[in-house]
């Protein structure tokens, strides 16, 4: 509808050293609006040192039905996690 | 003292109660969202305002005492926040006005000699920067927006118009308030405030209506038949059951 | 609860012989807990179901800022004004998660507040009874509250990510708002004799409305088992009657007030309480919009979206212009 405005995501930053995370969306007419809304609407509660807003259509996002060839290849790649390798103890912590 | 904190407790609790009778009927959740928070604000600093007030009167009134248990002839506001909501540019337009002068009064105030008014305003003047960041950029798109956002944020500035001129008056209590350093004089904001409004209402493609009347009252007690009704609405609790606690 | 009749596709839960390959996998996602998200296949009748669900709940939030909102101006202390509006801000927030809960699944919100406001969705009955007293707001935080949290932390585990999401953030922030029901409440309780009348009158007209909440017993809630099999509810209406019963009436009597049910009788075997049934005729009056403010309600909100067309539309304005200049 024509009155109806963007939706933008809302990202996050909880703490200092943490990552934006996604929390939420809103409407807002524009970029600025948009921050001071995600204010007003997600940090009540003293949640945020930051904030990014995105606009929804603007994201976009791996499909469902590719999840197999996206993500299953990585599954077998077992030597890249440290576990995988054994240390001997004497060796200390490595 | 007590009349000068009056003056600032005043001004943020009728403001506050006025901005939340927009709860649950503002135009978008967003902003219904965004009013509350400016009202919570607002109380907040009644509290912290009318608290002092009760101390340095030393009568045993505290902020609730003072909010819910005087007349109307004893508050001490500005004629402009007692302004009923009308529509919402009106609203827009009162936050707005009063936020510009509010802000550089605290910011004025955080120097002040006295340290309990300066640790409130300290407090309360970085609320009071993004109320007016939010109602800035409100009045700029609104009047910079369709032709009937213009129009009516055009009219709600004349209609306010009236009341900005109270801001800067002095009297014999602001001039003490001033020699003792506890607050700079109203008339010291004027130029800061017209060049601030200037730069705004151009943005937001507004003009600044010629006249200079001023109508006068607030701040010495003599009101508009709106805060009666207000007051009314606000103290009946506390009026009708006055031996309950709540 | 707050999406009290929720229209599923009328049929039956399909067997697995009746479902197609998709709809098996599917279901199989579901039973083993995994969340659905927005752009996952599902069932068209998981999407509808849950649209519905979803924007009623939504709807009932918004509306239901109404009667509370009602005593925002007259509130008793600065302290009390305060907490009730940060409480009626937060139900504004929580209809706008909803909302885009909801709107992950192709709607927008301008469709469902459109029909909310023709009339068209529904919302809790129980925002239809009027607030008329003081006590009434301690009442509506303890009750309705109350009575609403025992159904959203169980939703907390509902199948569709975004609503579970949705629902774990309500949960956290409304864990105050029962609290400061009581809290009034025992002020009142334990103030005046008019501030203790005040408290049992309230208790009295709210009870039965909060047993409504629930929703029509299991036994003629015709369109619960697909919900339950979909885990888009997660808990029946008697369960969560049961649940309510069973953890308020001590607190009425910590009180000190009456139980408003003359019969309600703790089972001791069971640890449940009994309780008398709500007058359902009247539910099903308000459902259809014959409740003591259903009117009202529909016209506050028509006022403040009609009213507030020219502010949205002016922002989009400017934000057209400004974007055109940019370009």
């Amino acid at each position: 509808m024509a009155s109806d405005w963007p939706l933008w995501e809302i990202f996050i930053r909880g703490q200092y050293g943490l990552s934006h995370r996604h929390v939420g969306s809103l409407h807002a007419p524009d970029a600025e609006m948009a921050m001071l809304n995600a204010r007003d609407v997600y940090t009540r509660r003293n949640e945020g040192v930051s904030i990014w807003v995105v606009k929804s259509a603007d994201i976009t996002a791996s499909a469902p039905s590719r999840k197999g060839p996206m993500f299953d290849p990585s599954n077998d790649k077992t030597y890249r996690h440290p576990t995988f390798f054994d240390i001997p103890d004497d060796v200390g912590s490595m | 003292m007590f009349e000068f904190l009056l003056r600032m407790g005043d001004n943020t609790l009728v403001l506050g109660h006025r901005v939340s009778e927009w709860c649950g009927h503002a135009p978008v959740l967003e902003e219904d969202i965004a009013l509350a928070n400016i009202a919570l604000d607002l109380i907040g600093q009644t509290r912290l305002w009318l608290g002092l007030a009760g101390e340095v009167e030393g009568q045993g009134r505290d902020a609730d005492a003072l909010a819910f248990r005087r007349d109307a002839w004893d508050f001490r506001n500005l004629l402009l926040v007692e302004r009923p909501n009308r529509d919402f540019g009106h609203t827009l337009m009162r936050q707005f006005l009063f936020d510009l002068w509010h802000l550089d009064r605290l910011a004025d105030l955080c120097r002040s000699a006295d340290e309990r008014v300066a640790g409130i305003a300290k407090k309360c003047v970085k609320e009071a920067d993004y109320h007016l960041e939010r109602s800035k950029d409100l009045i700029i798109r609104l009047g910079d927006g369709t032709d009937e956002s213009h129009a009516r944020m055009q009219a709600a500035l004349e209609a306010l118009w009236p009341y900005v001129g109270e801001m800067f008056t002095d009297d014999a209590l602001d001039m003490e308030m001033a020699d003792k350093g506890i607050a700079p004089l109203p008339s010291a904001q004027r130029a800061r405030f017209g060049a601030a409004l200037n730069g705004v209402l151009s943005q937001a493609m507004l003009t600044r209506p010629e006249s200079d009347f001023a109508r006068q009252g607030g701040r010495t007690g003599t009101h508009s038949e709106d805060l009666g009704h207000m007051l009314a609405t606000m103290q009946f609790l506390q009026r009708a059951y006055p031996d309950a606690r709540w | 609860m707050y999406a009290q009749e929720v229209k599923s596709t009328g049929r039956g839960v399909k067997t697995p012989e009746e479902m197609s390959a998709q709809e098996r996998a599917f279901q199989a996602r579901i039973d083993a807990g995994e969340k659905i998200e927005p752009k996952d296949w599902m069932p068209e009748g998981y999407r509808k179901t849950l649209i519905r669900q979803i924007s009623q709940h939504a709807h009932s939030e918004v509306v239901g800022q109404l009667p509370e909102g009602n005593w925002i101006t007259r509130a008793p202390t600065l302290e009390r004004k305060a907490i009730l509006l940060a409480k009626v801000q937060d139900e504004a927030g929580h209809g706008l998660y909803l909302y885009s809960a909801a709107e992950t699944l192709g709607v927008s919100r301008e469709e469902l507040i459109t029909d909310l406001l023709a009339g068209r969705a529904k919302y809790s009955s129980i925002f239809n009874y009027p607030t008329l007293t003081w006590a009434d707001i301690g009442a509506v935080g303890w009750l309705v509250d109350g009575a609403a949290i025992v159904n959203q932390v169980a939703l907390q585990r509902t199948s569709y990510g975004p609503y579970s999401r949705a629902m774990i953030r309500i949960c956290k922030e409304e864990s105050f708002h029962a609290r400061q029901g009581f809290d009034i409440m025992m002020k009142m309780a334990n103030g005046t004799a008019a501030q203790k009348a005040m408290a049992q009158d309230a208790l009295n007209r709210l009870w039965w409305p909060a047993l409504m909440m629930f929703g029509p017993p299991d036994a003629e809630s015709v369109h619960s088992a697909q919900s339950m099999a979909w885990k888009i509810k997660v808990m029946t209406n008697d369960e969560g009657r049961q649940k309510f019963v069973d953890q308020t009436i001590p607190q009425i009597e910590y009180l000190g007030l009456e139980v408003p049910d003359c019969a309600a009788r703790l089972n001791p075997e069971t640890g449940h309480y009994s309780f008398t049934d709500p007058d359902w005729s009247e539910f099903f009056a308000v459902l259809k919009g014959n409740g003591p403010c259903n009117a009202d309600r529909m016209r506050a909100r028509n006022k403040a979206h009609d009213e507030g067309a020219w502010f949205r539309e002016g922002l989009l304005a400017h934000a057209e212009k400004h974007q055109q200049a940019a370009e």
